[in-house]
């Protein structure tokens, strides 16, 4: 399996305290990683790292079959060649309607020209009603999607990263304030998704990560402590010390 | 296409048909094509009011769309004035110089004209020579061509530079008024090359017109209202369609717009761009109608004014602009035209002349406290759509962002 992304030996540092430390991480095509750590392990900066919003002070972030450097690239160019995020907390458009949204993150030329005189054809149409039947909003998509549930906006933020054709999904915490059936349904949308192209997970929760069922990086202190299965890392003695045992 | 363009936006087809009744009525009780009910000065008035409509109408994309609060519209206004103002005082000038050395015993030389011509026109400043900025102030299509250059050049190398440094919210807004008081300032010196605080003058007499000005006046209304109809319309466009959604999007939340792979920077220069554009337009038409451009008219607290009209209209509603530009800039007119009797409360006379600027902060606050939404949110009460309640929280993070009480159901 040919490596995707590939982060090697990067640093950050906020006001003297280092959020992350020589990190590394690699991931290949159509593979699903969760990344667990306590608070402050550095799971967030490690994803503004690779979506361009952080620039670290050391290291490497290399990408694709070409090797580029996403260092030397912004937010939106990031995205555009195949970089998907989701946030923590759901962030949707709340004043414009789900099919809006959808639109939006449907993959289409970005630039402002292209933009203004683009109207929806068959297909684009064909593909948000697609979407959005996947992520069960079909009949939601003239609401305006600061009325959709809490579960709602977390799976309309996971259709908009699908309707972007990612090769790479960065997910934080997609769990996070969801029932258990939502639970559920979110699993099974990764799980799909991670068949096509690769996804990061990260998230809190163990019993979320045991179902999701792949390989586990664990973080502590800004860098890797432990890869692997989910049983293999529970057993490592570092982890227990740091993360589970409390 | 068309059609359903007007379908989804049925207030555009409204919008129009007030408009060209107004201008039909205006026509019809003018002096020079009607009754005469209405006075040469009020057409104007009229007319004037409808171009500072068509800014609020660049104020409303730039701001109530896509965020961003400039401070700054008018300095691309009163270029736009400036630039017309330009032609139409060079070629009147030259009228008159022509027919008064028509009759000189020896026919004057092309160079004796322009000497002549600069004379007229920079004696109050102690000058006869034609700065560099007049280059083309000789040619009527490159003078038009510069009211949409200069504006646009100048929003263009601005807006390259704040948005490429990511400088949002309040900071930005301190830029835009630095940058409309630097050129205010420097239009101010006579070495600008524009006459100074003397500005240009006499721009209702178009060169070559016998006509009076009751006809002028109402030749303006029709443009003006021609200018509004199709900006109003160019606007509709824009928002209406995905680039209304990328806008409205970065308004929200410029960052969640980023992550989906558009440049914010390249969308948000292009909107500024263009509403400076627009502006330009305005300001080319308003000022002749207006007679004379001078540097105070791009003073810092006229960008402030079109925020205010904006705000009072409705924020994020093409049509809450023009109602709140038109209410608030014809009531001002009356109020400090001294025709609003005074009030006499025995120890204190309130003089509204004065107290018109109380007045106009007073409601600002008022409405921007008790009905977010505007004059333009009455609407929502015939069409029976409410806010919806979002327990205090807005749209999206950004300053920008649409308040709760801003949306529509």
């Amino acid at each position: 399996m040919s490596t995707l992304l590939e982060v090697s030996g990067v640093s950050v540092t906020f006001d003297g305290y280092r959020a992350i430390r020589n990190l590394s991480f690699q991931i290949g095509e159509a593979e699903m990683r969760a990344i667990i750590g306590p608070n402050g392990a550095g799971k967030t900066t490690f994803m503004d790292i690779v979506t361009g919003k952080t620039k670290p002070d050391e290291g490497r972030v290399i990408w694709g079959e070409k090797s580029v450097n996403l260092l030397r690239m912004n937010e939106a160019r990031i995205a555009q060649i195949g970089i998907g995020r989701k946030f923590q907390r759901p962030t949707v458009f709340e004043d414009q309607t789900v099919y809006a949204n959808l639109l939006m993150a449907v993959k289409n030329k970005r630039s402002p020209f292209s933009v203004l005189v683009y109207r929806p054809d068959f297909k684009d149409r064909g593909r948000v009603e697609e979407l959005a039947s996947e992520i069960g909003l079909q009949d939601e998509l003239s609401r305006k999607s600061g009325e959709l549930s809490h579960g709602q906006k977390q799976w309309l933020e996971i259709g908009m990263l699908l309707a972007q054709e990612p090769r790479l999904l960065l997910v934080d915490e997609p769990a996070a304030g969801m029932t258990l059936a939502e639970r559920e349904h979110t699993t099974d949308l990764l799980v799909e998704a991670a068949k096509t192209r690769a996804v990061v997970v990260v998230e809190h929760d163990m019993e979320f990560v045991r179902r999701l069922n792949c390989k586990v990086t664990v973080l502590h202190e800004g860098s890797v402590l432990a890869e692997g299965s989910l049983d293999h890392v529970t057993k490592n003695q570092e982890v227990i010390d740091v993360y589970l045992g409390r | 296409m068309r059609r359903s363009f007007i379908f989804r936006n049925p207030s555009v087809l409204i919008f129009l048909a007030a408009l060209a009744i107004f201008t039909l009525a205006i026509t019809l009780l003018s002096e020079a094509y009607g009754t005469a009910f209405i006075s040469t000065s009020f057409v104007k008035t009229l007319g004037k009011t409808l171009c500072l409509c068509l800014i609020a109408i660049a104020m409303d994309l730039v701001w109530g769309y896509c965020g961003i609060l400039s401070l700054g519209h008018f300095a691309f206004f009163g270029l736009g004035g400036y630039m017309v103002g330009m032609w139409l005082m060079y070629a009147r000038t030259e009228l008159i110089v022509a027919q008064s050395m028509a009759n000189a015993a020896i026919p004057p030389t092309e160079q004796e004209i322009v000497d002549a011509i600069g004379t007229q026109i920079f004696g109050v400043v102690g000058s006869s020579e034609f700065p560099a900025v007049w280059a083309f102030a000789d040619s009527f299509a490159l003078q038009m061509l510069l009211v949409i250059l200069v504006p646009g050049i100048l929003a263009l190398v601005f807006g390259w530079l704040a948005f490429r440094s990511r400088v949002t919210g309040v900071y930005l807004s301190i830029l835009t008024q630095a940058m409309t008081l630097a050129l205010s300032l420097y239009l101010f010196q006579n070495e600008s090359g524009l006459r100074g605080n003397n500005g240009l003058s006499g721009l209702q007499n178009l060169p070559g017109v016998q006509a009076s000005q009751a006809f002028v006046s109402v030749w303006f209304l029709w443009a003006s209202a021609l200018a509004l109809g199709l900006g109003y319309l160019f606007a509709a466009w824009i928002v209406s369609g995905k680039f209304g959604s990328v806008i409205r999007g970065i308004r929200d939340d410029e960052a969640r717009v980023r992550f989906l792979g558009y440049s914010v920077e390249g969308y948000k220069l292009f909107i500024f761009t263009v509403t400076a554009i627009i502006a330009g337009i305005a300001g080319a038409l308003y000022y002749p109608q207006a007679g004379i451009i001078n540097p105070g008219e791009i003073a810092p607290i006229a960008s402030i004014y079109l925020a205010v009209w904006v705000a009072i209209g409705g924020r994020g509603r093409l049509y809450g602009a023009v109602i709140g530009a038109a209410v608030v800039s014809l009531v001002s007119t009356w109020f400090t035209g001294g025709m609003v009797p005074s009030v006499n409360l025995g120890f204190y006379r309130i003089d509204w002349v004065d107290w018109w600027l109380v007045l106009l902060g007073l409601s600002f606050v008022l409405v921007t406290l008790l009905a977010p939404k505007g004059i333009g949110g009455l609407f929502d009460l015939i069409t029976d759509r409410l806010a919806p309640n979002r327990h205090g929280s807005d749209y999206g993070p950004d300053k920008g962002s649409l308040q709760e009480g801003e949306g529509r159901g």
